[in-house]
């Protein structure tokens, strides 16, 4: 069907605007005029709270909301009148009476949408006095977020987000007007509820009322102690996002700056978590086939997103069979750095400190998990240690944002630093680890690797195409030797829990599910630089895939380093040493 | 055989001032007499003149009994009911006259009233169906169901019957937009989250009158084409939740809700959904999230209601008044309806008369009638011979209209045009003793209490209005604070989400209009015209009439009074705290407040 046209006036001039369209759309694509929003984040947040983006219509008794009213056929719309402005400036005045004004310490003072709405609006004085009597205490029980409710100025982004894309609902406006406020259940906390800890609700915060837990003091400070051998692992999603962090076009491939940057900052090993992906793919495509010879529970599901595992252990605890008992390869790269590197080094792995930069702020979390000191245990009774000297395997964990504030700490000119490549043995890694930064980049993966172990047979073409790009959920029938798997990919955890829905009903028609927490997979994760361009993930996306495309090794059973792990350490895929190294378990927090 | 009817009334105002302990006390007392089985005692919905409570009537005569005790009570059975005497003592007295008034009818307060949504409280027993139906009760609905809904639309379009909750709006339109809309299933929804401060008009319709809501209610489901109805409900209105509960059963038992009523193929049922005590749920997209088990906040319209409502399908949302007009007009016409009132308004509206006025109480008065008829008439005037300074309307929504107003007729529009609204049917009536600026703090408060605290404007515009508010009534105001405010206002006004927010500034915005003298007097001179205002009060000691008896002296909390006995004594005025000790036990009028 046609979409009818209407017509409407923007500040006098006439435009033709397809109907649904709301005022704040119609002003943007058709007339060029950016009405300012602040609690609107398109099919998320739609609820015209803040009015910041109130419009004169003409007719209408009071300002109308341009973000969620929508052009009628003949409406005269004027965005630009002294009545507007005043209603603005008025508004955002309002918020920054009670607004905490400490933005020279401030994690967002950069990039701040407040502040650049105070500019925008033309606030050059507050004539209003604070009126709430105390300073609220920070919600400091997460090991992945702080939420400073002072900063908050109840948009509701968080809350929408939280519900609408990841269906956790672990957050909502408790208490009623100036006294409401951002909470969790009985206000016990982000660490006491159901929060996944992924950080979509720091991305979207127009202030700084979440932040990351940071972990930037204890990395400077075992990089200044000259005992200790400091190794950083970088995950796939990383080196296609920081670079947005120095004002480098979005997509831009900074691999080897950020290894150069990484090494200027005083690591003594730059390692890539991408060569313990290939790791991951191993052991998972392994625990496929064997699922599949042997009558394993399936649809077997990834395992390699923090976030979804607290998810499914939550909200999914009896269907937790399903999901792949793999590590994810932050730890595995922990545990193979403190034990296998650390032998082969001839190093105290009391000595070893792994600093992991991830895309990620679930990762803080799962360093944390009683079950992710392996390391610890394997050579306990070796070198005789006490239950009390117990450490993880992972010591730090950074998000993309705190390794560059180091960065910029260090006064290296990121963008000009010279290419380098990472350390080695635990440097290299395939196109297909590279891929895992990208939803569905985990299946494409492991079904590159499958294939060629099921068929003994060469892979063709390596793209899955019908597993690439930012839908939510996308389902491939993959050929194998006249066998037909089906697999699917889910991400952003409100689509995962559609396919979860279907597992749990015992209803899922898929032998293989890849499921990443955030939308788009680790390029969209909470820990990524912070921007408000509409296309920033695609052109992550198809960073990622280029630096897929230029890999000499593009399949994970080919990376050489994992073949001599296997060789010198672990034995086979799937041997009673990687199990008892490489794979974990989970617990229902169903009632947590 | 019954050859008498005791009718106590069982209203909120009757049984907070000990209804319960009257009835006991006449069936105890009929016991005793042995004639317990020729009187039936019976307790109605509120028959409106609240402060004469508890009352009691005794029919077939009429004999109104008024302010009546346990002890009284037990004169009526042995004197009325035994002896045959009417107890004089217990008569209504005629302010004027000072003539004993044996029956109700011919109080002032009720016969100026036209009742018609009040037309059964306080003369039927609210929990027998039997009886609403003896008063022609479902006879409407019968009546509707023989009609097309188209007709049903038709009948209410013409009757221009407007929305009792507040804003006035035509029912007739949102009926038929509701019914037009597509989608389904759809519903009707009755706002009884009466939540103005002094308001009581829907508590007494659904206490002493529910099936008039049920028919109506029903009458609604068929017209718009829903099956299902829901009553919102507020949780402080337990007594109206109970009766109307039985009320539902009786219903269903009789065949008037549930499967195939009357036999028309037509079926609809009502479910009660109780809110928690949120005065924004009274805004009807708030009111629909709260029925959906969800936080009750506002949301912007459109969408309205009639295009997505509850659980986004079509909704017809109408307050309880304004279904109970409903069933009269099916029964009596249109023409009928609009016999009285202004030709915009036509019909009644019923008004919760309190403040500073003889009588208070629920009248319900053809719309058009002047402030005068209401506050002199039938409220009798204002009371300790003081001087009518203003009626607040529409409570926290609302603003005054003052005594240069008197004889206006009041309607949606006329009050309108002066800057306050109609609102539920708050009336309250202030003398010369009220200080307007404290009267609009108080509303201001209000609203800054019960905003959601989802949108800037109300959440934190409300806030800082109130904040200034505060700091000029302390004495604390400054030059540019009335500007000030009125710049707040009108932002708040215009670009609140709700109706709540766009209509909080009223109570300043409308005082700010008519009594600015007042606000100027705090600000600049830092007085309180009406000495109400604590913190602008002087107390002092006036030496000529000051016997030196030491009471205040005695009696000041902050020990700032000094003097010898038998002398003047004297205030230091920099210990005072103006909590007023002084002026309470000085016998000899010696304190002087100003």
């Amino acid at each position: 069907m046609e979409t009818r046209m209407l017509n409407v006036r923007i500040n006098g001039r006439a435009y033709e605007v397809p109907e649904g369209i709301t005022i704040l759309k119609a002003a943007q694509e058709y007339a060029n005029i950016d009405i300012p929003t602040l609690c609107y984040l398109e099919g998320i947040s739609e609820e015209g709270a803040c009015a910041i983006c109130v419009v004169e219509v003409k007719g209408a008794k009071n300002l109308q909301r341009a973000c969620v009213v929508k052009v009628t056929d003949g409406m005269e719309v004027w965005t630009n009148t002294a009545r507007v402005r005043e209603a603005r400036k008025l508004n955002v005045e309002l918020l920054l009476a009670n607004h905490p004004t400490d933005c020279f310490t401030c994690e967002k003072n950069q990039i701040c949408r407040l502040r650049e709405l105070a500019a925008e609006v033309g606030v050059r004085e507050v004539e209003f006095p604070r009126t709430r009597s105390e300073w609220l205490p920070f919600d400091e029980t997460s090991l992945s977020l702080i939420r400073d409710p002072n900063k908050c100025v109840l948009c509701r982004r968080c809350v929408n987000v939280c519900a609408k894309v990841q269906s956790v609902y672990a957050i909502d406006i408790v208490g009623r007007g100036s006294n409401s406020m951002v909470s969790t259940f009985l206000d016990e906390g982000l660490g006491n509820v159901e929060c996944v800890n992924c950080g979509q609700c720091l991305l979207v915060c127009p202030t700084g009322a979440i932040t990351e837990r940071s972990e930037i003091p204890g990395v400077w400070k075992a990089l200044g102690n000259p005992d200790k051998v400091v190794v950083v692992e970088t995950a796939p999603a990383v080196r296609v996002a920081i670079g947005e962090e120095f004002g480098m076009p979005d997509g831009t491939q900074a691999t080897g700056k950020m290894v150069a940057a990484l090494r200027g900052l005083g690591f003594n090993q730059v390692f890539d978590t991408d060569f313990s992906a290939d790791l991951t793919i191993m052991e998972e495509g392994y625990e496929l086939i064997g699922r599949l010879k042997n009558g394993g529970t399936l649809p077997l599901i990834t395992s390699c997103s923090p976030g979804w595992i607290k998810f499914a252990e939550t909200f999914f605890p009896n269907v937790l069979d399903h999901v792949s008992s793999c590590k994810s390869p932050q730890q595995m790269f922990g545990t193979v750095t403190k034990t296998y590197w650390a032998e082969k080094m001839g190093l105290d792995p009391r000595n070893v400190v792994v600093v992991s930069i991830m895309p990620c702020t679930a990762k803080k979390f799962e360093k944390e998990r009683p079950e992710m000191k392996t390391a610890f245990h394997y050579w306990q009774e070796k070198l005789g240690l006490r239950d009390d000297e117990a450490f993880n395997d992972v010591d730090y964990v950074l998000t993309t944002r705190e390794a560059a504030q180091m960065i910029r700490e260090s006064g290296m000119d990121f963008a000009n630093l010279p290419d380098e490549e990472f350390d080695r043995p635990l440097g290299e890694s395939s196109g297909a680890a590279v891929i895992f930064g990208a939803t569905g980049g985990v299946m494409e993966a492991a079904l590159r690797t499958g294939y060629e172990v099921l068929t003994n047979r060469t892979l063709e073409k390596l793209e899955f195409e019908d597993v690439r790009g930012l839908a939510g959920i996308k389902s491939a029938e993959v050929d194998i030797d006249g066998t037909i798997l089906r697999v699917a990919v889910a991400n952003g955890l409100g689509n995962a829990r559609a396919l979860m829905d279907q597992v749990q009903k015992g209803e899922s028609p898929y032998q293989f599910i890849e499921i990443m927490c955030c939308p788009g997979g680790c390029l969209g994760g909470g820990g990524q630089p912070i921007s408000d361009h509409p296309d920033v993930k695609q052109r992550r996306a198809e960073a990622i895939y280029r630096e897929d495309a230029g890999k000499p090794i593009r399949k994970s059973h080919e990376n050489p380093e994992i073949l001599e792990i296997y060789k010198e350490f672990l034995g086979e895929p799937n041997s009673e040493k990687a199990h008892h190294l490489l794979h974990t378990e989970y617990c229902d927090r169903s009632c947590d | 055989m019954i050859r008498n009817e005791l009718l106590i009334c069982a209203g909120g105002a009757c049984i907070t001032s000990g209804e319960k302990s009257v009835k006991d006390a006449l069936i105890e007392e009929l016991n005793s007499h042995s004639i317990q089985e020729e009187v039936q005692v019976i307790e109605t919905g509120c028959m409106g003149a609240c402060d004469l409570g508890p009352i009691v009537v005794v029919y077939p005569e009429g004999t109104f009994y008024q302010k009546v005790t346990p002890e009284t009570a037990r004169l009526i059975v042995s004197e009325h009911l035994v002896k045959g005497r009417v107890v004089e003592s217990l008569l209504y007295t005629e302010p004027e006259t000072q003539q004993k008034v044996a029956s109700g009818a011919e109080i002032p307060f009720y016969t100026r009233q036209v009742k018609r949504v009040l037309r059964n409280c306080g003369v039927i027993d609210p929990l027998s169906i039997e009886e609403y139906i003896a008063r022609d009760g479902y006879f409407a609905l019968a009546t509707a169901l023989e009609m097309s809904p188209e007709d049903i639309i038709g009948v209410v379009t013409e009757s221009g019957l407007r929305g009792r909750g507040g804003a006035g709006f035509p029912t007739g339109f949102k009926w038929k937009a509701t019914r037009d809309a597509k989608g389904s299933p759809k519903y009707v929804v009755c706002n009884g989250d009466e939540g103005d401060p002094g308001a009581f008009m829907d508590r007494s319709v659904l206490e002493g009158d529910p099936h008039s809501v049920i028919e109506a209610m029903t009458i609604a489901g068929y017209a718009v084409g829903a099956q299902r109805g829901y009553m919102y409900v507020r949780a402080e209105y337990p007594l109206a939740i109970e009766r109307f509960e039985w009320a539902l059963r009786k219903a269903r038992e009789y065949g008037f809700l549930g499967e195939n009523i009357l036999g028309s193929g037509f079926s609809f049922d009502i479910e009660i959904r109780i809110g928690a005590g949120a005065f924004v749920c009274g805004e009807e997209t708030a009111l629909l999230r709260s029925i959906e088990g969800k936080r009750g906040t506002p949301s912007v319209k459109p969408p309205f209601p009639a295009q997505a409502g509850l659980w986004n399908r079509p909704t017809l949302i109408n307050n309880v008044e304004t279904y109970a007009n409903i069933p009269q007009i099916i029964t009596k016409g249109a023409q009928w309806f609009r016999s009285v009132g202004s030709p915009k308004s036509p019909g009644t509206k019923v008004f919760a008369l309190a403040g500073n006025v003889q009588n208070t109480g629920l009248v319900e008065v053809p719309m058009g009638t002047t402030l005068r008829e209401l506050v002199f008439d039938i409220g009798g005037g204002i009371p300790g011979g003081k001087k009518f300074k203003a009626a607040q309307t529409g409570g926290p929504s609302g603003g005054v209209i003052t005594a240069d107003y008197l004889d206006m007729p009041i309607d949606f529009d006329t009050v309108k045009e002066l800057g306050t609204i109609m609102g539920s049917g708050g009336l309250i009536i202030l003398d010369e003793d009220s200080c307007m600026v404290d009267v609009a703090k108080f509303y201001l408060g209000f609203t800054v209490d019960e905003s959601c605290g989802k949108c800037t404007p109300c959440r934190e515009g409300t806030r800082q209005m109130y904040h200034t508010m505060e700091r000029i009534c302390e004495g604390k105001g400054r030059d540019g604070d009335i500007e000030q405010l009125s710049r707040l206002a009108e932002v708040v006004r215009d670009t609140s989400l709700c109706g709540l927010g766009q209509s909080a500034p009223n109570p300043v915005l409308s005082t700010l209009r008519f009594y600015q003298d007042e606000y100027r007097a705090h600000i600049y001179d830092k007085k309180c015209p009406s000495h109400v205002c604590k913190h602008l009060l002087t107390y002092s000691v006036s030496a000529d009439k000051c016997v030196g008896c030491t009471a205040c002296a005695r009696q000041c909390p902050s020990h700032a009074i000094s003097g010898e006995v038998k002398k003047a004594h004297v205030i230091d005025q920099s210990k005072c705290s103006k909590c007023g000790t002084c002026y309470e036990v000085c016998r000899f009028g010696a304190i002087q407040k100003e």
